[in-house]
């Protein structure tokens, strides 16, 4: 069976006014919007994620590792009866029910190679090109945006802060920490020893900002880890204080309304697994976390956005280890109370080997740049020609994709 | 330029960071203390605690079989409680090796007189990254260090090369020792048995080609990365799994068994199928490649120079990497030759591996294997051995100076000087460690300090301590 569908004009075209028009009662206007951005580093398998269950070429491709049919035992999940979400994504599945999630599929940045490195840099600024610039798309659209912001308009979750939210507008980073506060006198004289170093004295006022949110939170302390604990079960506990962390300062009125952090991982070479296995975990990992988002963020869900985005996708076929190799298009979600959601959106290439980009790869039919301009015009309030200018240079072939939030 | 800047910029940028007495010892001539440490062979990393690649695999895999042997039998017998213990087995056995390697490193960071050497070495580990967040790396990540790095560090690139791509080490962290040629006799035999299929795994192959030699961008396409990684396919470890037999446990191994058979083009050149060395002679080649001099020539200038270096300086070290047939000595030369890297005196924000090495030099901070030397590198953020990818820590100030990661280093601070105020110094000391560096502020907030502890916390804080 090939198909292409072509469902982002779908329920936006009837009556979207009418829905815009009631939604607005319900929620607050772009001054309450969040933005959460998570990326997966290391390049997240779409075709195990989301896999096209009804695509003739799909099993063949995926052989041991093909996932079962919806409803099966250790079968996928079912979304719209030719994708399904992987068995370990029942949050995600949870969301799809309720409104709240928009899977996108065979989607790609404009990089067309095969690099991690160079993949994440294209993702992250906005570009046609890897480190064609030092800043992020985020942050210029922080700074482009009309919403009205906090001191600091960002946080990035973690001790630095990602390409994607360097720039212009003032943004901070934060992570727990095992280590004692400073008494007001030291912390005083080091700022005064700061007045004349612009960069430490701006970092070390975006930290001393951050963590007085943090302390009101009272996200202040790492939990503690014991001694001798498995990598990976550190990893994972480290992962839920991260997100933690990231409803902490989103939930807030005067705080952040838009926050970054990063998994890894992804990076699927040997025994990826199926149903189960390696990449069951870690996605198993990332849906307890996004419960956990939705669970801490309260009331503030409804305003929020939460895009997963990764570098790119892996190869449709299994290599020669249980694994794959790395791709080109993969799949992305978009889900929160604010979003829009109950739909995949994809123009399905197919997975025929003529169909395959560069006979190997899923081959890209949508632009992330579209998706994002889309987010950020409609719920970032960020105006159209910084999207295509500041924001997204040379990226006028992709169109933004409207209607993916509620507006 | 005055030499007091000179040698300020010799131990804390290309050094470790001054020890009491390092800017004395380095004197009027900062250039030549750097060739000096140059003359003689790598220092070697001795410790009791210390063990081979080789001894610590073959240990672990052993461990790993017994413990998927015990897994069975209590899936076998529905029992739940002993396959938690199984699980910890293998962290519980590798962890103690990892403590023990990191302080060997550290314990040789903070008191070696050939600071020089020391960074290139932690230069080149990173360059050929290998990270602890992959099983059994945690235990092999030091001896891989030790036995592929150091050695040649003061050697030729293309020994080195070739001692990382044949390390278990490497092996195991881009999944090569699985890779199988799909006309391998061991696929063939498969085959006729209708088994799931095996073949390659390019891993490796694009990783070589993109980190370790021509660098993205190269000119190598996806063709030449399918090509390559049939090329090395038999590079493998002895004793690693049932599927492939024996060997020695824990060497490298070249497999026939597993080679993809016949001449291949790569980069546009043929190599005959001479088995094990079909692969030598392409990594050969690639380490004399230009694109290879001119990648390695940017991140050496990137490190020991500054984070966008000037063009000119990267074509003179490319320069002496490509004339001397990638003699490391001779790169490193033009390195110290380079005017551009004597300019600027501040010019890279330290990592946070930096600020604690230079930390425990400047306040001679002991190292005692009971306190946890692992915890400060943790704790700012730089986990020993852990960059989390094949390309390594970045490299620029960008990737490092977050808000949270400066007030982490505070914070740090603050304790290492609580911990230690009453028996150093700091305005002593300031001079000592900063040198020509030393601003009129910062002295003067630890001359004030309110304390000794708080002097500590104020010299290590300073804006010309967190930049080297």
């Amino acid at each position: 069976m090939e198909r292409r569908d072509f469902l982002r004009r779908g329920a936006l075209l009837a009556g979207g006014a009418l829905l815009a028009a009631r939604v607005a009662f319900a929620r607050a206007d772009t001054r309450s919007s969040r933005f959460v951005l998570v990326i997966l580093r290391g390049a997240l398998d779409g075709l195990a994620s989301v896999p096209p269950l009804a695509d003739r070429d799909y099993a063949g491709l995926r052989r041991e590792l093909a996932l079962h049919a919806a409803g099966e035992a250790g079968g996928a999940l079912p979304l719209d009866g030719f994708f399904g979400l992987h068995p370990s994504l029942a949050f995600l599945h949870e969301c799809y029910a309720a409104r709240e999630l928009t899977v996108l599929h065979a989607l790609a940045s404009p990089y067309r190679e095969r690099s991690h490195f160079d993949g994440q840099d294209v993702l992250e600024n906005g570009t046609p090109r890897p480190h064609a610039l030092q800043t992020g798309w985020l942050n210029r659209a922080l700074a482009a945006s009309r919403a009205p912001a906090a001191r600091e308009a960002g946080v990035s979750l973690g001790q630095n802060v990602p390409l994607v939210m360097r720039g212009p507008a003032s943004v901070t980073s934060w992570s727990p920490s095992k280590l004692v506060a400073l008494d007001d006198d030291t912390l005083t004289r080091i700022t005064d020893l700061y007045a004349g170093d612009a960069l430490l004295a701006s970092r070390l006022a975006d930290a001393r900002a951050a963590d007085a949110i943090a302390s009101g939170e009272g996200a202040g302390a790492e939990t503690m880890i014991p001694q001798g604990t498995p990598a990976a079960a550190k990893g994972k506990a480290r992962y839920a204080e991260t997100v933690r962390a990231a409803a902490g300062f989103l939930r807030r009125d005067d705080g952040p309304k838009v926050a970054v952090f990063d998994t890894s991982g992804w990076d699927t070479h040997a025994n990826e697994g199926g149903a189960q296995g390696q990449l069951a975990g870690r996605l198993g990992e990332l849906d307890a976390g996004l419960a956990t988002l939705r669970q801490e963020l309260g009331p503030a869900w409804q305003e929020t956005a939460v895009l997963l985005l990764t570098e790119f996708g892996r190869t449709a076929a299994i290599n020669g280890t249980r694994g794959t190799d790395h791709g080109t298009a993969t799949a992305a979600f978009l889900l929160g109370g604010a979003v829009a959601g109950g739909r995949v959106i994809a123009d399905w290439p197919g997975l025929s080997p003529r169909a395959l980009y560069q006979g190997r790869d899923l081959a890209p039919t949508l632009d992330v740049r579209s998706v994002l301009k889309g987010i950020l015009a409609e719920h970032l309030a960020v105006p159209s020609p910084a999207l295509e200018q500041e924001v997204f240079p040379e990226s006028f072939a992709a169109r933004p994709l409207r209607g993916l939030v509620r507006t | 330029m005055p030499e007091s800047i000179a040698s300020a910029i010799a131990a804390n940028r290309f050094g470790l960071g001054a020890r009491p007495g390092e800017l004395v010892l380095i004197g009027g001539d900062a250039r030549e203390w750097l060739r000096a440490q140059l003359r003689a062979p790598p220092p070697e990393l001795a410790a009791p605690a210390l063990r081979s690649s080789a001894q610590i695999l073959a240990q672990a895999l052993e461990l790993r079989r017994e413990t998927q042997a015990q897994r069975r039998q209590s899936v076998a017998s529905a029992a739940g409680a002993p396959e938690d213990s199984a699980k910890l087995r293998l962290p519980q056995f590798l962890r103690p090796i990892y403590v023990a390697e990191v302080t060997a490193r550290l314990q040789h960071a903070v008191s070696t007189e050939r600071p020089f050497i020391e960074r290139l070495t932690q230069f080149w580990t990173n360059h050929f990254a290998v990270s602890v967040d992959k099983q059994f790396l945690a235990g092999l990540a030091g001896s891989f260090e030790r036995e592929a790095i150091r050695p040649h560090v003061l050697g030729n690139f293309s020994d080195m090369l070739l001692a990382v791509e044949t390390h278990p080490a490497m092996q195991l962290y881009l999944d090569n020792y699985l890779s199988v040629g799909p006309n391998s006799p061991a696929a063939q035999r498969r085959a006729r048995r209708e088994k799931p299929r095996i073949g390659i795994n390019e891993n490796l192959a694009r990783e070589i080609l993109e980190l370790h030699t021509l660098g993205v961008g190269g000119g190598y396409t996806q063709k030449d990365v399918t090509t390559f990684a049939q090329v090395i396919t038999g590079w493998s470890i002895g004793g690693e799994g049932a599927r492939f037999g024996a060997g020695e446990p824990g060497r490298f191994l070249f497999r026939p068994e597993l080679h993809e058979p016949g001449a291949k083009v790569v980069l546009g050149r043929r190599y005959a199928d001479e088995g094990f060395g079909q692969g030598v002679a392409v990594l050969r080649d690639l380490a004399r490649e230009h694109a290879t001099a001119h990648f390695v020539a940017t991140k050496l200038a990137r490190h020991f120079i500054s984070d966008e270096p000037p063009p000119q300086a990267v074509a003179r070290l490319a320069d002496a990497f490509a004339r001397s047939g990638g003699h490391l000595p001779s790169v490193y030369g033009a390195l110290i030759d380079a005017h551009e890297a004597w300019l600027e005196p501040l010019a890279k924000y330290k990592t946070p591996a930096d600020y604690v090495v230079s930390s425990f030099r400047g306040l001679s901070v002991p190292v005692e294997a009971d306190r946890a030397p692992l915890a400060p590198f943790e704790v700012l953020g730089q986990r020993t051995w852990q960059p989390g990818s094949p390309a390594g820590w970045p490299d620029r100030g960008a990737d490092w100076d977050g808000a949270s990661g400066l007030m982490k280093r505070i914070q740090w601070a603050d304790a290492v000087g609580a911990r230690l105020g009453n028996r150093r110094d700091a305005l002593l000391l300031a001079p000592q460690l900063l040198g020509a560096n030393l601003t009129t502020a910062t002295r003067e907030a630890v001359a004030h300090a309110a304390s000794a502890a708080q002097a500590l916390t104020l010299l290590l804080a300073a804006p010309e301590f967190m930049r080297r």
